[in-house]
């Protein structure tokens, strides 16, 4: 590679690391009286030549106006549901919109709590009219895992029922069972018994 | 040493002079049948079951292949005929002082019967052409020097395990009028290829089924689906695997693990999942649970999936159904008087009956003839165990004992040993087996976590 030649030295070519080393080589020579740092080396390299232009930079912006002399109107508001629409299923449903409900022991009423949630739930599938969604029915980790299996199918078609009686179309929403199989929480707690004991809301569809 | 092995002869002599004696036939046809089968039968010691020693077979060909054949089947033997605890086995580390036998016929009976064995199992392995072997073996009675049994076998040599499984499984026929387990295959389900569940959540393992002999050796995996499966059950006729697959919904798969099919026979989908398969005993008709009807209750269907008929019908969960060896009754769980317990109803949905009275119970287990019981998994704790109830007295016996939690009791073809899963020891569900009176526990898995195990016939 051909570098431009150096300032007050004669034409040569040489790569940058060699012609640093150099000029540190004049730089000691000169060292008797004096330090490099108190008097400039009487060679410096020039600053390598800028990198080959390219599309990017060919498509830089040009320099902001000058600011309006009165404050920018507020902007608008943003509707979130085209933000959400570019996401995959996958990062959907790892922001979880829909949020699980919990039951009790060996349960698969529905607490108050489960049904203020599932209400909740109700007015985001009506805004979002077209997902689809799968209701999972889980267990703790407690009993065997072939009742559970049955004990999860319950939980989820409860939840199912409660959502269509809120007016959600049944053709949106399917059922399964995972038992004891995908604890939210593998630990042997009350504190993660009662996490793991839920339907959860996968959105399997747009 | 030489002083010790008289000493061992002399107890022989004693033992077996005794024996005689407390042997003596009652009645003429007694008489009969023992001078028939005197030399053939090894005959109970009065202490214990007759010793039996396997030493390793004579390699019959140079190629090291035999004789590692020859020591592996000697190997394999002694822990499939140590099994059913019907014999004593003389430990393989004893041997060192015995001469080699001269040939299948020709060993020192003398030196085996001083070291207390009563029977020996004489085999030699011999390379016939590519790849293929010839397995022969004879069992000696150490006391009247006969060989009682014989057999000879050819087949490929890749798997030599299953001579040793044979020959075991013959020796307890011929010796003890025992169906033995040794060719059998547990099928159960596993995590142990730490593989994730294809779908929209992350971080679930799937669980595949495998296979694998009784003694946990010559695994095979029989489900590729990167998905959740459950609760294998194998088919009367051994070749085929009913279990529960999610598709994502839950439905039944039947694979034909030595044709490499897969069946679908109730066709289930989203609105209409089947799950927990078990077979009746002719093979004909699958039972399960299924949603179809709005929640959990237990159908018949024919092996193609024709005919449906329901059999229970309760607002309750019915499920974990199996059925009695004669096929006119089933065991299943429901929860109908609130915790769920174990139920027998006829398979014409009559004479129900409840045989549980504890408070979680799961996966009844009807166990094959002779015996008729069932055994099941019990809340005992923080976990379960394996009970059995006898169906004649109602009586329960337990056969664990609060180590971890143990839980999906599968009986043995000839229902001496339930296999089961547990987590005793690191923690992780391993599958296990013990005998129906409790004893012989061993553990057959150790990669990943293994459960639900299904014993073949």
């Amino acid at each position: 590679m051909q570098l431009p030649p150096l300032t007050g030295g004669r034409e040569m070519a040489c790569s940058e690391f060699s012609c640093w080393v150099r000029m540190a080589a004049i730089c000691l020579a000169s060292a008797v009286a004096m330090a490099c740092a108190g008097n400039p080396a009487p060679v410096e390299p020039e600053p390598p030549s800028p990198p080959p232009e390219t599309n990017q930079a060919a498509t830089t912006p040009p320099a902001a106006p000058p600011p309006p002399t009165a404050p920018p109107p507020a902007p608008p508001i943003i509707e979130e549901e085209g933000e959400i629409s570019t996401r995959s299923l996958e990062e959907l449903n790892r922001e979880a919109p829909l949020q699980p409900i919990f039951f009790d022991y060996d349960s698969s009423d529905l607490t108050p709590q489960g049904q203020t949630i599932l209400q909740a739930n109700a007015e985001i599938l009506s805004e979002y009219s077209t997902w689809v969604i799968t209701i999972e029915g889980h267990c703790d980790q407690r009993g065997s895992p072939e009742y559970n299996l049955g004990l999860g199918e319950r939980r989820a078609l409860v939840t199912e029922e409660y959502l269509i009686a809120l007016g959600l179309d049944s053709i949106r929403v399917n059922t399964v069972s995972y038992g004891k199989e995908f604890p939210f929480d593998p630990d042997d707690t009350e504190d993660a018994h009662a996490r793991n004991r839920r339907a959860h809301f996968v959105i399997t569809g747009r | 040493m030489i002083s010790r092995f008289r000493i061992l002869f002399l107890i022989s002599i004693f033992t077996s002079a005794v024996f005689l004696v407390a042997q003596q036939p009652d009645t003429p046809s007694d008489l009969e049948r023992q001078q028939s089968e005197v030399e053939l039968i090894i005959g109970d010691r009065i202490d214990g079951q007759p010793r039996i020693a396997t030493p390793d077979c004579l390699a019959l060909s140079p190629e090291p292949e035999v004789a590692g054949a020859a020591q592996a089947i000697a190997e394999v033997l002694w822990a499939d005929l140590d099994f059913e605890r019907e014999f004593r086995m003389v430990a393989r580390d004893t041997y060192d002082s015995i001469p080699t036998a001269r040939s299948l016929i020709d060993l020192p009976l003398d030196d085996w019967r001083e070291l207390g064995a009563d029977g020996v199992v004489s085999c030699s392995v011999e390379s016939i052409s590519n790849n293929r072997i010839r397995v022969t073996a004879r069992l000696f009675n150490v006391r009247s020097m006969a060989s009682s049994f014989g057999v000879e076998y050819l087949g490929a040599a890749t798997n030599v395990r299953i001579y040793a499984h044979q020959l075991s499984d013959e020796i307890h026929r011929h010796q003890r009028g025992l169906r033995g387990v040794a060719r059998s295959k547990i099928a159960y389900v596993s995590d142990r290829d730490s593989e994730s569940v294809l779908g929209l959540v992350e971080d679930r393992s799937t669980k595949e089924v495998y296979f694998s002999d009784y003694d946990g050796a010559n695994v095979k995996r029989v489900t590729i689906s990167r998905a959740l499966n459950n609760n294998p059950a194998w088919s009367p006729d051994g070749r085929s695997i009913a279990y529960t697959a999610w598709r994502p919904f839950m439905d039944i798969l039947v694979s034909h693990v030595y044709q490499g099919r897969l069946e679908s026979p109730v066709e289930g989908d989203s609105d209409t999942q089947n799950w927990l398969p078990a077979w009746s005993p002719d093979g004909s008709q699958l039972v399960f649970t299924s949603n179809r009807d709005g929640q959990p209750e237990l159908y018949i269907a024919n092996g193609d999936g024709s005919g449906i008929t329901r059999l229970t019908d309760h607002p309750a969960i019915d499920t974990s159904p199996t059925w009695s060896p004669q096929g006119h009754q089933l065991a299943f769980v429901s929860d109908r008087t609130g915790a769920p317990q174990v139920y027998v109803i006829g398979a014409d949905g009559t004479g129900l009956r409840r045989i549980t009275f504890e408070s979680h119970c799961d996966r009844p287990t009807w166990s094959p003839a002779p015996y008729n019981e069932i055994a099941y998994s019990s809340q005992t704790g923080a976990g379960h165990d394996i009970k059995v109830v006898d169906l004649a007295t109602n009586e329960v016996r337990q056969l664990t004992y609060g180590l971890g939690t143990n839980e999906s009791p599968s009986y043995s073809p000839n229902g001496r040993h339930v296999a089961f899963s547990s987590t005793r020891g690191a923690g992780n569900k391993q599958i296990w087996v013990i005998g129906r009176d409790g004893r012989g526990l061993r553990r057959i898995t150790g990669v990943g976590n293994n459960e639900m195990p299904s014993w073949s016939p």
